[in-house]
């Protein structure tokens, strides 16, 4: 799961990790006091929204003065922020993170991941901080260094030398830096994070290391030993379908098709996405019911999909396995007849008494196509929606 | 032949008293499966079905039987522990079903991996079945046929799918292994398509691969250098967008990488059939074994 810039920053300061004063406002008579208590010359007024490249799109601002952090937080927020990670549909601001400034001698790259060939934790580093590292590694990879830490082993002395030299810091400030890659670690693994990315890491004119950004991404199967991992979700930052299909056990991610699809499993619903594209017409979202595929299910993500106004019919595709596809097909229709449905849906069962099922279909009175095959269902919406 | 599990393989279950952990088992014994004990913590000297004797650890039920294989319904908080009490009993097959294991967890598991005998299957997987013989996991066993083809695959109903495919087309298969849709699991598509290179009953190989990660490019490789059977090769997720979790998840488009198109590439430079979409599974498989 994502979280906020400044959940990030509590999370690392509990960890003894420093971070610049900052205060969370969510509107311009907060933001005016933010500046009066924090008592510094220059503030940076941050958007607090789940996505990253927030500078380019007008999302940190500096201000000098009480009147001026003010006017830039009441234009942020209520603001579409429309960065490169938004999407053009871009992100309601709904508040800000007003932080002190700080005197930048330089700025680096760092970030912890998981390394998935090597089944360890990932430090990247680079001294071409505060851009974007993606452009880094594209046109100068060799100034990226990507280090690979075993588990067994542990981060040792060794590896913070190699970063410590591949960045040119000085001797005279190894020990704080070493102090630092330290304690990131430690909150990386003991906080259950898949992601922590701090872009830019700055050295302040006091010779301190301080993370000026912090990206982190927690891993949510870990959320039963982190109680607070609930308190860190922000609803308003996602999909409200998702959250509502979240909520009863669904997994959804809309997509921009026509096409809804319901299908069981997250691996045949990718596929079965693909096969409509092959076949010609748009998925609208991903939708995985799960292994069980009974009524109740099927009819909270009919109503989720019918949400969607772009669908203009709906493709399911359940691989029975050891539910019987009779009973799958029986919960279908009720489902749609319990709400209603008026849409052409396509449905496509497989597994024990697919035979039967298909009959179930054709036979309910609905604006039901019973299909045999993926490829024959994927043909059957495609017409349906093509004409 | 087959690899790794046959109608001789004696099975442990490690939870096996819990909602799925009995149903599954179950299914399993109706399948033919060696279903010789079980463990579930303070449920020893009890026993499942009236037929099945269940133990409170592995180190108990050692005691009692030669254990080859072990399947873990354990709940996804205490899995790690469940597994790697599998690997210090040294149980040379380790079979986890459990969804949701935290990834530092797996990080321990695999580093404990490394350094024993036993081969890992799972997380979050389907698990393993030679057709007619021996099934460890929740795949609906009936769509399954003894015939020439291996599978593999990081996804549960897609495999289904394929399977389905593969056995109405009359190709049949020999072992059908998911090994797991989490970013870290037990075993890569390596382990096993060694296995399936050297089992004389295996024909050609179909591998079901996702967006995410570089496991399938690995594995290209590995066949390019190693292999003289033919590979079948899928990757669902063309039409996923980039930084969501597909369901899965390990299927995740991460700074531009582990998309479809990137392994599709190579794949196909490494010399595996590549089938277009799902529903062209086992025909491209025919083509590559020269059937048409």
């Amino acid at each position: 799961m994502d979280i906020h810039e400044y959940q990030a920053k509590e999370l690392l300061n509990n960890h003894s990790i420093k971070t610049l004063r900052s205060i969370l406002c969510h509107n311009g008579e907060e933001t005016y006091r933010a500046y009066q208590t924090l008592a510094a010359p220059v503030v940076a007024v941050k958007a607090q929204v789940h996505a990253g490249g927030r500078g380019k799109g007008g999302g940190v601002k500096i201000a000098k003065s009480a009147d001026e952090a003010k006017s830039i937080a009441e234009k942020m927020i209520g603001m579409n922020l429309i960065t490169a990670q938004t999407g053009k549909e871009g992100k309601l601001v709904r508040k800000v993170l007003v932080e002190e400034g700080a005197e930048i001698i330089k700025e680096y790259y760092l970030s912890l991941t998981i390394d998935r060939k090597n089944a360890g934790v990932a430090f990247v580093l680079s001294a071409e901080g505060g851009t974007e590292i993606e452009e880094v590694s594209k046109n100068n990879p060799e100034k990226i260094l990507t280090m690979s830490i075993k588990p067994l082993n542990g981060l040792k002395s060794f590896h913070i030398l190699e970063m410590a030299l591949f960045l040119g810091i000085e001797k005279s400030l190894y020990s704080e830096f070493s102090n630092l890659i330290n304690l990131l670690y430690g909150a990386f693994i003991k906080e259950d994070m898949s992601m922590l990315e701090i872009n830019p890491l700055i050295l302040t004119s006091s010779n301190i290391f301080i993370p000026l950004d912090a990206k982190i991404i927690l891993d949510d199967n870990a959320s039963f030993r982190h109680p607070y991992f609930n308190d860190f979700i922000d609803e308003d930052e996602e999909e409200p379908l998702e959250v509502k299909a979240k909520s009863v056990g669904l997994n959804y991610i809309k997509l921009d098709g026509n096409v809804g699809c319901m299908v069981n499993g997250a691996g045949l619903a990718m596929a079965t996405m693909d096969t409509i594209k092959e076949f010609g017409a748009t998925p609208a979202n991903f939708l995985d019911v799960g292994g069980t595929a009974d009524a109740k299910r099927v009819e909270t993500a009919f109503n989720i999909l019918l949400s969607d106004k772009n669908v203009k019919g709906i493709f399911i595709n359940i691989f029975g396995g050891i539910v019987k596809c009779d009973m799958v097909a029986e919960g279908v229709v009720t489902a749609a007849k319990n709400i209603g449905l008026k849409l052409p849906v396509v449905v496509r069962l497989e597994g024990t008494n697919a035979d039967i099922a298909a009959k179930i279909i054709e036979n309910s009175g609905m604006n039901f196509v019973s299909a045999i095959s993926l490829a024959d269902g994927a043909t059957k919406i495609s017409n349906i929606v093509n004409s | 032949m087959s690899i790794l599990v046959n109608k001789n393989t004696n099975v442990l279950v490690q939870g096996i008293t819990g909602k799925e952990g009995s149903f599954h088992t179950q299914k399993c014994i109706e399948y033919g499966t060696k279903v010789i004990a079980g463990v579930t913590p303070f449920k020893g000297k009890t026993s499942f079905n009236d037929s099945v004797p269940v133990y409170n650890t592995i180190v108990e039920a050692k005691k009692e039987h030669r254990i080859d294989a072990t399947m873990i319904f354990v709940p996804a908080g205490f899995a790690a522990s469940g597994i790697i009490e599998a690997i210090e009993a040294e149980i040379p097959l380790i079979v986890c079903i459990t969804e949701g294991i935290p990834v530092m967890d797996m990080l321990n598991v695999k580093a404990a991996l490394n350094c024993s005998k036993s081969i890992m299957i799972g997380p979050n997987c389907p698990g393993i079945i030679t057709a007619d013989e021996c099934k460890i996991g929740i795949m609906p066993g009936f769509i399954h046929k003894k015939g020439g083809v291996g599978v593999l695959s990081r996804s549960g109903t897609l495999t289904y799918e394929a399977v389905n495919q593969l056995t109405k087309a009359g190709l049949g298969e020999t072992t059908c292994i998911g090994i797991g849709g989490d970013p870290i699991i037990g075993s890569p598509f390596i382990t096993f398509l060694k296995k399936f290179e050297e089992d004389p009953e295996t024909k050609a190989v179909v591998m079901i691969g996702e967006i995410g990660g570089t496991a399938e490019e690995e594995a290209s490789e590995f066949v390019k250098n190693n292999m003289k059977k033919p590979v079948i090769g899928f990757i669902a997720g063309k039409t996923a967008p980039a930084g969501k979790r597909m369901g899965h998840a390990g299927a995740i488009i991460s700074g531009g990488k582990g998309t479809a198109s990137e392994k599709l590439k190579t794949l196909e430079k490494n010399g595996i059939h590549i089938a277009d979409n799902p529903s062209v599974i086992a025909e491209t498989a025919k083509k590559a074994l020269n059937l048409f």
